[in-house]
């Protein structure tokens, strides 16, 4: 297997990023001393095109079989030396690279040392290519239909772009409509359009579109596979209600007599029946019951949804179905929610019904709210004539209780919440506590200077410390003046924390299932944070929406068409090449024990029965054998094997040892 | 002992990095310029679950002062429960090391994501502290085992 290497190193400046504290001269002239090396060279950029041709030419004229490139991370520039190389006619897994700058360069301020490690690490890549064999990719195939996660703004969005590129679709949403947070919303800034009619038209538009299918009040339960040839199940929950018989006609919800159920549309401030659609507007416009709640399921006794329902749609007996599913590329779509406000007693939410969230607000805004849209304060009814509110609930808050980033869309939608209320009522005073007013966006800071200029609403900088429920109702606001530098006391009858986002509870299982990794806040984390935003590292999974980080809705909606692409782009293809860094087996070493098999997570080992020459010594054993369709080399195997049979390609066992002999070395 | 003796000692520090996290988190820690000592080498493996323990007596053998092995956080494996594995082998592989009188100090599994740059820096820094502490690791390079 190993013959002797032509090895050529070559070493990159990065400009200065490298050259400043690494000796790229010296490090090309140890380099040069190793085994198997017979050229080395050092230049400004060699993911430059000029870089690129130095290799190039390298390879012709000295013959060179193996190649080492001392330069950034592999997972920056791996693919463009592979690709370089391979154009100048050797194998793309002959290379190596030597990360000498995020590891060496970047973080070492001594340049003797980052020197001497620079070599150290250049030593090791050369060890490695010595062992360096030839590998071919497989080729797999695309299933032509693509997954989304979530129905909020970002899933539908998502789901429509892939569906018009002529695609399958399918959304699977855990509630039971989509729409999502915006849903919930009254108006959106910085128009002030109504947030339900830009909605709802692509609401029915997913709903009514050819490609797409709508699977609401349905989870994702398991995922297997990888890009291009995912298995999902869906756990459609058993709604109760056929969903082909019923006509949406709405009498059920009215009959119901449990009715008392806190709406989670209206944030628990309004109540809904047992049997109910979330909202007016939703899609499916076909109810749920609720079990936990609903009288028939507790008790047994009652039925009225069922005697009143025309089309005989109501079927208590409905049961959770499973739907197995292939998908060629998923889309996590999963969005948001506000946090919860536990540890922050001294802004009295728990004690006082006229503190809210801003979200709370949005549902007291909007006419089909629990308040029919009138501003009334929600423990007497009574108008309110002071509105505090308060920024940075949660957000920029580096303690345990909060979130250390910005949400950063509460500052305009503060501005905008003041505004209409100034708009609607002008009797009403308006006062806001902030931090800092955040308004990067197009029309964004003249939003909000409209909200200080023309509508007269009084912006305090500085941090509310208490919020005092007093005996009379009214609340005392307590706080600080920065610009002043004085403390304030202002009575309010009304305060609206713009309290903190974070990603939606179930992200986590989600990520987990995609194997997709997460951030310490619970966001999905992109491939790359400038250059692949909205691709996950997990190839074939891809990001839409707030599961990725806060946005607005013109973000999100940008980003949930940018995920499209990236979904088309792929199940535009007819084949996808494997990672060739699969398992392999020695077939004088396996026992055909099935240890390997045990381990495998993709299922990728079965055994065969082979005829093998042990040193003349010609049988048939039980052998194991590597599926490499399947096989995504994690390595597990290699470990598990108790003879030493399993080996994985590109990452072998005596390559590893090799270069933990140039480091020890 | 004379007093050249007692120059600044440096330990060989080899890190296994899983290419989907720490790997990743090693890269982030370079880019926001989190420095830890250079005696750390980094050797990328595909999963934490690659590195046969024969790699870590190697590494021993060979003159390393302190192995390391960065992988997902449990739950978040890139091919789902590779570190799992990782966690179940090192635990016995540790054990056994410190019996061996290879000190449990000198041997360490970290879980590190691809978001936690301060973390992996943070993490290098008390490990080479730790190892360095420790002093040279001798026991496998003793004249019983030296050939």
């Amino acid at each position: 297997m190993s013959r002797v290497q032509r090895i050529g190193v070559f070493v990159c400046h990065c400009g200065s990023n490298i050259a400043a504290t690494v000796d790229v001269t010296k490090v090309a002239e140890m380099a040069r001393l190793e085994q198997g090396v017979v050229h080395a060279e050092e230049y400004q950029y060699m993911c430059s095109e000029a870089g690129q041709a130095k290799i190039a030419e390298a390879i012709k004229e000295k013959d060179l079989t193996g190649i080492v490139v001392c330069s950034c991370s592999p997972r920056m520039h791996e693919t463009t030396f592979r690709n370089a190389v391979e154009r100048a006619g050797i194998n793309p897994y002959m290379v190596e690279i030597a990360n000498i700058r995020e590891h060496c360069s970047w973080i070492h301020k001594n340049k003797a040392e980052g020197t001497e490690k620079a070599i150290i690490l250049a030593k090791a890549a050369i060890a490695k290519v010595n062992l360096n064999a030839p590998l071919k990719p497989g080729e797999s195939r695309v299933t032509k239909r693509a997954l989304v996660i979530g129905g909020g703004i970002a899933g539908i969005q998502t789901a429509l772009d892939i569906a018009e590129a002529g695609y399958k679709v399918d959304i699977v949403e855990k509630t039971p409509s989509i729409g999502g947070r915006m849903s919930q919303l009254d108006k959106t800034f910085p128009t002030l359009d109504c947030s339900a009619c830009i909605l709802t038209p692509k609401m029915v538009e997913a709903s009514a579109h050819e490609n797409i299918r709508i699977f609401t009040y349905s989870e994702v339960e398991q995922v297997s596979g990888f890009v291009g040839d995912f298995t999902v199940d869906i756990r459609k929950k058993a709604r109760s209600v056929d969903m082909d018989k019923c006509t949406g006609c709405g009498v059920c919800s009215e009959k119901c007599p449990a009715k008392k159920n806190a709406s989670e549309f209206n944030r628990g401030l309004g109540n809904r029946s047992a049997i109910y659609t979330p909202f007016a507007q939703a899609i499916p416009n076909v109810p749920v019951i609720d079990r936990e709640n609903c009288i028939k399921f507790k008790t047994g006794k009652c039925g009225v949804c069922s005697k009143v329902c025309q089309a005989g749609a109501v079927d208590y007996e409905q049961q959770d179905e499973i739907i197995t599913e292939k998908y060629g590329a998923i889309v996590a779509a999963t969005g948001f929610d506000t946090i919860k406000l536990d540890d922050f007693d001294e802004y009295a939410y728990s004690q006082s019904k006229d503190v809210i969230t801003s979200l709370e607000l949005e549902r007291v805004m909007n006419a089909a709210g629990p308040t029919a849209g009138h501003l009334e304060r929600l423990s007497d009814g009574k108008a309110p004539r002071n509105i505090v509110f308060i920024q940075c609930v949660g957000s920029r808050d580096c303690t345990n209780r909060g979130k250390p980033y910005c949400s950063k869309i509460c500052c305009m939608y503060t501005a905008k919440h003041a505004m209409l209320i100034r708009d609607k009522y002008p009797d009403v005073k308006v006062t806001v506590f902030y931090i800092d007013v955040r308004t990067p966006g197009k029309n964004f800071d003249e939003f909000y200077r409209r909200a200080v200029e023309d509508y007269g609403v009084n912006y305090v900088k500085g941090q509310v410390g208490k919020v005092a429920p007093q005996p009379d109702g009214s609340l005392m606001v307590q706080g600080v003046d920065m610009l002043d530098n004085k403390q304030i006391r202002m009575e309010a009858d009304m305060v609206v924390l713009a309290t903190a986002i974070e990603p939606e509870a179930g992200v986590r299982k989600i990520a987990t299932m995609l194997t997709a990794s997460i951030d310490n806040n619970n966001f999905l984390t992109e491939a790359h944070p400038k250059l692949r935003p909205v691709e996950s590292p997990t190839a074939g999974v891809f990001l839409s929406g707030v599961c990725q980080g806060p946005k607005d809705i013109p973000e999100t909606v940008a980003q949930a068409g940018a995920a499209a692409v990236k979904a088309i782009g792929l199940l535009a293809k007819n084949k996808l090449l494997t990672n060739p860094c699969t398992a392999t087996t020695d077939e004088l070493l396996c026992n055909g024990c099935s240890a390997c098999e045990n381990v495998c997570p993709y299922g990728a080992i079965t055994y065969e029965d082979r005829e093998v020459n042990d040193h003349g010594i010609r049988e048939v054993r039980r052998i194991a054998a590597v599926n490499n369709a399947l096989c995504q080399g994690c390595g597990a195997c290699t470990v598990t094997c108790p003879s030493g049979a399993m080996d994985l390609q590109g990452f072998s066992n005596r390559q590893i040892i090799a270069e933990v002999d140039a480091i020890c070395r | 002992m004379s007093i050249e003796a007692k120059t600044e000692f440096k330990p060989k520090i080899v890190a296994f990095c899983c290419n989907w996290c720490s790997y990743a988190g090693a890269d982030l820690a370079g880019s926001s310029r989190l420095g830890y000592p250079a005696d750390v080498k980094i050797i990328r493996v595909p999963c934490s679950c690659r590195v046969n323990p024969m790699f870590i007596l190697r590494a021993f053998e060979k003159g390393a002062d302190g192995v390391i092995i960065c992988g997902c956080h449990p739950g978040d494996c890139h091919y789902s429960t590779g570190n799992y594995y990782a966690r179940r082998r090192m635990t016995l592989l540790f054990s056994m090391l410190d019996y061996l009188g290879i000190e449990q100090g000198r041997t360490r599994v970290e879980w590190v994501s691809a978001a936690e740059g301060v973390k992996f820096s943070t993490t290098m820094n008390e490990f080479v502290e730790k190892v360095t502490s420790l002093g040279e690791n001798i026991r496998l390079g003793d004249l019983r085992c030296r050939s």
